[in-house]
């Protein structure tokens, strides 16, 4: 294979990343007063309104944000599209650090964080929520053992830690040895079991507001909610690495991946289709497209989610001469993710509407500092990591040096 | 390259059988609503809106004193929802109807938690903490509880409250149908026993249910001839009658199929034994198998036009 990744080797303490880290900052302070004062002191939520923002966009636009991780990985492991190579890392470690920080929301989110472990104790097999915190669990963990051979690549054969730690040298190349040996020759099962688990709970996200039928605005309220949530997450992978691998590779000024991002969106043409015709079908069979035109928050939303999120970019991308050009792909893209994060926004919050007291609910500064927070400490990690792990393709100049 | 195919199709095989031995009838969703549960008719033509329930309520579940002394009427001058400091409170409507010296008559509604028969809050709860109990309580067990407050969203009565000002351990709350009153010590409700125009009647839920049509039936002109809870949401344990309809006192039209129904057909019918993830996961080992050797032969470079 030609394709080879490395470390970047740039300056860390860049202006951007100095704004990350006071932003994480902000962030912080905003926890440390959530388990003083409680969820109360710094959010706006209610007994009628129980999840907000940090479930709409921290957990459930976050896994679906992750889903190039698992799309990538069955491209280029699976069906053995090998030339897609360069972007399957970056796409699994925006996974790693998207779940882990998933994760890190619900702890906040959750009441009782010390007790998020006892779903693996007590079963509800019949809650969905059940269900999708099991696969979660499991994926995040998956989703480490797919990163482990990219450790093993830096550091096998030159472990070596400073001052005093160096006693452990040897400890370490002995567990990097024998990671080496097990996620060599069982890699084909966690990227399987990757694939698995996404679909189960990528799908699941979606079945979690079918117990509320009077509450959810029927434009949402659909027995094929899962389906949809699926199809949707499989059609935002490709675009969510287009988006990204383009962030990264300008603001670090590497290569545009232009010959691989260009190709990977023709996916998208079909996928992002049949989203959107799943969508539109589901509106007709229903007959809930009589709701369109009443000009409420509600409709207003599904239409930014389905027009400027779905149709507009689906069009573009249509189009051989957007799929090349790195600014008509990077807004098609960017659409795209926009469209998926409003409409998981719109399915918990705002097409959520509780009929008997009709609470109205607006995140509150302290839930987006939490928010903005974890986002930045995310983007913090990727740049941390990509600076000195082998993840972003080599550039070529190196290559050829 | 043959030899890959043959492997290919061998899995895909395999695959098919797997399939096909699992594709066993799917079972109908089956209610577990308890056979006889008790329950609560509330008459709504007897409430005299006192309070007293309230107070009850109040100190057989050992709740905070309130901000304002029951037998302060001025309350009712609001509509309240019960929060996590009341599991039960009392809200007057007007329908427009006045008596014989030209005084609107109210008419007053207690809320509280409905003790579905299939809880949609039990059904959605991620560790089982909430539960629906043989004599018709839903009972809460905060030892299980991780606070996703799933329940508060599955709830289509918007009851259970979270105590959003704890910051460690806060519970979920609502009305447990003084489940250990009834359950050891053989006593009704707190609410139940206190009402002094006897609004609230105790008992059987079949019983009442007779009670209720009874004194529809005795008394057409008084009531509307609908008993709120006999069918809403597959059933509820507290039930009521009323002289006026309900949408007018803040009761909402709900579906008469048990909540949970849907997402538990359609969780089950997916995840039961695990088989669709189990056949997804061959299904997949084979098409990596098949495709092990191909490579990226048919790849066009379309980006390389750019």
């Amino acid at each position: 294979m030609s394709h080879s990744s490395s470390p970047i080797r740039a300056k860390f303490w860049t202006p951007g990343v100095v704004v990350l880290a006071f932003l994480m900052a902000a962030g912080a302070v905003t926890i440390v007063a959530r388990y003083i004062g409680g969820i109360g002191y710094v959010s706006n939520l209610t007994t009628a309104r129980p999840w907000g923002l940090w479930i709409g966009v921290d957990v459930a636009s976050g896994v679906a944000l992750a889903a190039g991780g698992f799309t990538t990985a069955f491209l280029a492991h699976i069906v053995s599209r090998h030339y897609y190579e360069p972007v399957v890392r970056p796409a699994l470690l925006t996974a790693m650090l998207g779940y882990t920080f998933v994760v890190l929301g619900l702890l906040v989110d959750i009441g009782r964080s010390w007790a998020i472990w006892k779903p693996m104790v007590f079963w509800n097999p019949n809650s969905v929520l059940f269900e999708v915190a099991m696969c979660v669990m499991f994926y995040l963990n998956v989703l480490y053992l797919e990163f482990v051979p990219i450790v093993v690549e830096q550091y096998k054969g030159r472990v070596n830690l400073p001052g005093p730690l160096a006693a452990l040298n040897g400890p370490a190349e002995g567990l990097l040895k024998i990671a080496d040996l097990i996620t060599g020759k069982l890699m084909w099962i966690f990227i399987i079991l990757g694939v698995v688990l996404s679909c189960m709970h990528q799908s699941s996200l979606g079945s979690l507001m079918l117990i509320a039928p009077t509450k959810l605005h029927p434009l949402w309220y659909t027995p094929i909610l899962p389906l949809l949530f699926l199809t949707s997450a499989i059609a935002v992978g490709y675009p969510m690495v287009v988006f990204e691998t383009t962030l990264v590779t300008s603001s670090l000024k590497l290569d545009s991946e232009m010959d691989i991002l260009a190709p990977l969106t023709r996916f998208t043409v079909f996928l992002l289709g049949l989203y959107l015709a799943l969508k539109i079908g589901d509106l007709g069979v229903r007959g809930t497209y009589v709701y369109l035109l009443d000009g409420t928050a509600q409709t207003n939303a599904f239409l930014a989610e389905i027009i400027l999120g779905v149709i507009v970019p689906w069009v573009m991308l249509v189009l051989p001469r957007v799929r090349q050009s790195r600014r008509g792909l990077f807004i098609a893209s960017s659409l795209i993710v926009g469209g998926v994060l409003l409409n998981r926004v719109n399915v918990f919050v705002v097409g959520y509407r509780p009929p008997i007291s009709e609470a109205n609910y607006a995140p509150a500064f302290g839930e987006i500092l939490v928010t903005v927070g974890l986002i930045a400490g995310l983007m913090f990690l990727y740049r941390f990591l990509v600076t000195y792990l082998p993840v972003l393709n080599r550039p070529k100049q190196e290559v050829s040096a | 390259m043959d030899l890959s195919r043959r492997g290919f199709f061998k899995v895909m095989g395999a695959t098919g059988a797997g399939l096909a031995a699992s594709n066993r009838p799917a079972r109908a969703w089956q209610s577990r609503a308890p056979e006889d549960p008790y329950g609560c008719l509330v008459d709504l033509t007897r409430c005299i809106g006192c309070r007293k329930c309230e107070q009850a309520c109040q100190a057989v579940n050992g709740l905070p004193e309130p901000e304002m002394p029951f037998d302060d009427l001025t309350v009712l001058d609001r509509k309240r929802r019960p929060d996590e400091k009341s599991f039960t409170v009392v809200n007057r409507y007007y329908s427009g109807k006045i008596d014989e010296r030209d005084q609107l008559i109210p008419t007053f509604v207690k809320i509280q938690c409905m003790h579905c028969q299939d809880p949609a809050c039990a059904s959605a709860c991620i560790v089982g903490a909430l539960t629906k109990k043989e004599n018709g309580a839903v009972a809460y067990d905060a030892s299980k509880c991780i606070g996703c407050r799933y329940c508060m969203v599955a709830c289509p009565f918007e009851i259970p409250a979270y105590e959003y000002h704890d910051p460690i351990t806060p519970r979920v709350m609502k009305c447990t149908f003084c489940y250990e009153r009834v359950a050891e010590e053989g006593k009704l409700p707190g609410c139940a026993q206190i009402c002094p125009v006897e609004a609230i009647t105790f008992g059987k839920r079949s019983t009442l249910l007779e009670v209720g049509h009874k004194r529809i039936k005795d008394n057409p002109g008084r009531y509307i001839d609908h008993v709120y809870g006999e069918h809403e949401v597959g059933g509820t344990s507290w039930m009521y009658i009323s002289d006026q309809p309900f949408e007018n006192l803040g009761f909402i039209q709900v579906p008469e199929k048990p909540l949970p129904q849907l997402a538990e057909t359609i969780q089950h019918s997916l995840f039961s034994y695990l088989w669709s993830p189990i056949v997804l996961f061959g299904m997949l080992s084979g098409v990596m198998w098949g495709f092990r050797n191909k490579g990226d032969r048919d790849i066009d470079h379309e980006g390389e036009n750019s």
